[in-house]
């Protein structure tokens, strides 16, 4: 088994509404797996369900290869989006209480929440009480409370909002430590800046419906249009161009005589690009050649807007 | 369920140490104790007021009539005008002026008799004097008939009919309004419990989700269990405050009796006024004896018994219709379009049972809403006392009382965990009736 949690076309309907629709996920293990969609697409229905907070109306979940079953609560960490903690509580007793939740002895708690207050250097909060605390210093508390009981699977929603950059810097280490020890984690965000840092996988979760699905570097592959960035040296650049557009599609052209620089965006109609490498360098010196690959967020806005024109 | 007794804990040990419950727990006594004491001091003070009334006396009817009473003394004015014995007793400061024309028939005297007082007069006051009066006329009016003052009282004699069961069981008066006041605190309590308590359980239920906690929590335990845990945890700390109130209420009542030095049956001195005149009745000592007698009759452990049943699922029905109303809103101010039907059964059942089964505690309607569960707790308990089976509640409706109570207590509770469930996690609306119902076929 190479899934830690496989989905098969889970629905999940609200009243008239469907919250979900068919959706089939494999999430492999000791991956980071980006769970994107915009708003109200159904990603914290499907990440409840996992959770076992809702239940599916149909479809089943399977985690680390086993149907779903409430022993499995105690391998799941979740950081939801919407996050709290009781605010007249001190943080320690708090701690202590939501790890005993999850199943862990006091002692085995208490040893642990030493461990990470030691290595997020918050040791003396512990008999503050959270209405003490900053909005960044209880989101800390409670990242300690989603991976204090080790669990297999980490699901995080939106986990560094409310941090400011250097927190959120030291949370984003310790997820890819966590992910280096061998735990899987599902990272749900709009952030698609630290989807680019972090998964490896992703699905976009589109009104309901699964739209797009596997491995990042595969889908950029997929997404991209066989446009590179040419930048040349050459004497006779206005030649160039006429000849090449006579047969591709050139845009944003810009030629500097006096430099003799000319930069364009070609498409070509297929990946290969060698012939047309071949006859650039003849004509010029060939400065760069890069393909454009799309990024995440590209590809999460184009997804996005073709599923909503379609529909 | 191995999670419960934590959230439990947790849940008590919040309760009992948040600084208003504290402060409530230890003011509360002292504050009902401080009122009770103030009443009977001002009691003791009004019962111990002298009032002196000045009696211009013309006639020679009333001659030893005005004696010197307990609260009251006469001053006697003669030879002076009515208006220098009025002047005369303002300046003094004295109650009143009692005047007695002259004349030569009572009747007339009677009549023509009148007291001067600055304000309106006290009832208690009037009364006496009105008794006064009375007396004289009936003694005047009888001599006129020829009858002596003893052959009257002779026949002048109260009556009751006496009153038994089929089994031959003597009835005492008023003996079912006693039990029934015994059965209605029982009851009364149990409302106050519900409307204290099940109001904690709702705020503790909306803290957890203003602070977004839940979600947290919700991934770890089952929300029945939250729920459940919730509402145990509240009521413990309700039962604590409780039990201290009653302890430390009752330890202080009596530091404070003996203290300010009021004795706590003068307190119904009052009651006893109205029979000073006509014919005597069984003296107070027996009759006490009897209604004594007839407490310990009363079934106390079953009443006890039957009291912890109806309490905890009555408690237990309650407070989870008060948990799915505090999931359902964001916050407290939403929460009053829900509670006025929750309170609605509980007055009924109060007002019900203090005008209908006191009177007839085996009647229809007594009947009727001692069967209804959501005003059984209250119902049936102010009906307990009167005893079970033959003369009391017929065994049949007992049973079936506890028995729609316990099937509604698995239907509400059910019911209140699905719209628990589902609106802890709803956040920025404010539900109507119809939304909470759609959230049952979630």
């Amino acid at each position: 088994m190479n899934n830690i949690l496989v989905t098969k076309e889970v629905t999940k309907r609200y009243g008239g509404h469907t919250a979900l629709d068919k959706v089939s996920l494999e999430i492999p293990k000791n991956s980071i797996y980006g769970l994107l969609g915009p708003n109200g697409a159904g990603k914290t229905t499907l990440i409840r369900i996992i959770n076992q907070i809702t239940f599916p109306d149909q479809g089943e979940v399977y985690f680390d290869g086993e149907l779903l079953k409430p022993q499995h609560i105690a391998m799941i960490g979740y950081l939801p989006e919407e996050r709290g903690l009781y605010k007249s509580m001190k943080v320690g007793e708090q701690v202590l209480y939501l790890a005993q939740l999850k199943g862990l002895s006091k002692s085995e708690a208490q040893k642990r929440l030493k461990f990470w207050f030691e290595r997020l250097e918050i040791g003396d909060w512990w008999n503050k009480k959270i209405q003490e605390l900053s909005k960044g210093m209880a989101q800390k508390i409670q990242f300690i409370v989603t991976v204090l009981h080790e669990p297999k699977l980490l699901i995080f929603d939106e986990p560094f909002s409310g941090f400011d950059p250097i927190n959120a810097n030291i949370i984003k280490d310790e997820i890819l430590r966590l992910k280096e020890n061998g735990t899987s984690i599902i990272f749900s965000t709009h952030r698609m800046e630290s989807v680019e840092e972090l998964c490896e996988y992703i699905a976009l979760i589109h009104r309901s419906e699964k739209i797009l699905d596997g491995k990042l570097s595969d889908i950029k592959r997929a997404y991209k249009n066989n446009i590179y960035q040419v930048g040349l040296e050459t004497d006779n650049g206005d030649m160039i161009l006429k000849e090449l557009a006579d047969k591709f599609d050139i845009s944003s052209s810009k030629y500097n005589i006096g430099e003799k620089q000319l930069d364009f965006t070609v498409q070509l109609p297929d990946s290969n690009s060698g012939s047309v490498l071949n006859y650039l360098s003849t004509k010029a010196n060939i400065n760069h050649f890069v393909e454009t690959i799309p990024s995440a967020s590209e590809i999460f806005i184009q997804t996005v807007q073709s599923k909503g024109i379609h529909e | 369920m191995n999670k419960l007794p934590l959230i439990i804990k947790r849940e008590y040990l919040a309760k009992v140490r948040n600084k208003s419950f504290v402060i409530m727990t230890f003011l509360s006594p002292i504050l009902m104790v401080a009122m009770v004491v103030l009443i009977a001091y001002l009691t003791k003070i009004n019962d111990g007021e002298k009032r002196i009334i000045g009696l211009l006396n013309e006639s020679d009817y009333f001659t030893h009539e005005f004696l010197m009473s307990e609260g009251t003394s006469y001053v006697h004015f003669s030879d002076i005008s009515l208006e220098a014995a009025k002047d005369s007793t303002a300046n003094q400061g004295y109650y009143g002026l009692l005047y007695i024309p002259n004349g030569k028939d009572l009747e007339k005297v009677a009549e023509g008799s009148f007291l001067y007082t600055k304000d309106a007069p006290n009832t208690d006051v009037l009364d006496r004097l009105d008794g006064i009066f009375q007396q004289r006329l009936r003694q005047e009016r009888l001599q006129k008939m020829g009858v002596s003052t003893t052959d009257f009282e002779s026949i002048d004699s109260r009556f009751e009919i006496n009153t038994a069961t089929y089994d031959g069981d003597l009835n005492i008066k008023g003996i079912n309004e006693i039990k029934a006041f015994i059965g209605g605190g029982f009851g009364y309590l149990i409302m106050m419990f519900i409307i204290i308590y099940g109001g904690f359980v709702m705020r503790s239920v909306i803290e957890e989700k203003t602070s977004r906690i839940i979600e947290v929590i919700i991934s770890s335990v089952k929300p029945f269990e939250l729920m459940l845990g919730k509402i145990i945890g509240t009521s413990l700390a309700g039962v604590t405050q409780f039990a201290i109130w009653i302890v430390s209420g009752g330890l202080l009542l009596i530091v404070a009796f003996a203290i300010f030095d009021i004795d706590p049956s003068s307190m119904n001195s009052g009651a006893a006024v109205g029979a000073n005149f006509g014919p005597p009745i069984p003296t107070a000592d027996q009759t006490l004896q009897i209604y004594a007698q007839e407490l310990f009759k009363i079934p106390w452990a079953m009443l006890i018994t039957f009291f912890l049943i109806y309490f905890i699922l009555g408690y237990l029905i309650y407070s989870s219709i008060y948990a799915a109303i505090g999931a359902a809103v964001d916050n407290e101010t939403d929460t009053q379009q829900f509670i006025f039907p929750i309170i609605l059964p509980l007055m009924l059942a109060i007002y019900v049972g203090f005008f209908s089964v006191f009177s007839n505690p085996n009647g229809p309607i007594a009947v009727g809403f001692s069967l209804f569960p959501l005003t059984s707790p209250i119902v049936m308990l102010m009906r307990l006392p009167g005893g079970i089976g033959e003369g009391g509640v017929p065994i049949w409706e007992l049973v079936t009382s506890i028995l729609l109570l316990i099937i509604t207590f698995i239907g509400i509770v059910w019911l209140a965990a699905k719209i628990y469930r589902v609106g802890i996690l709803m956040y920025g609306k404010k539900p109507t009736y119809k939304e909470l119902f759609r959230w049952l076929k979630y």
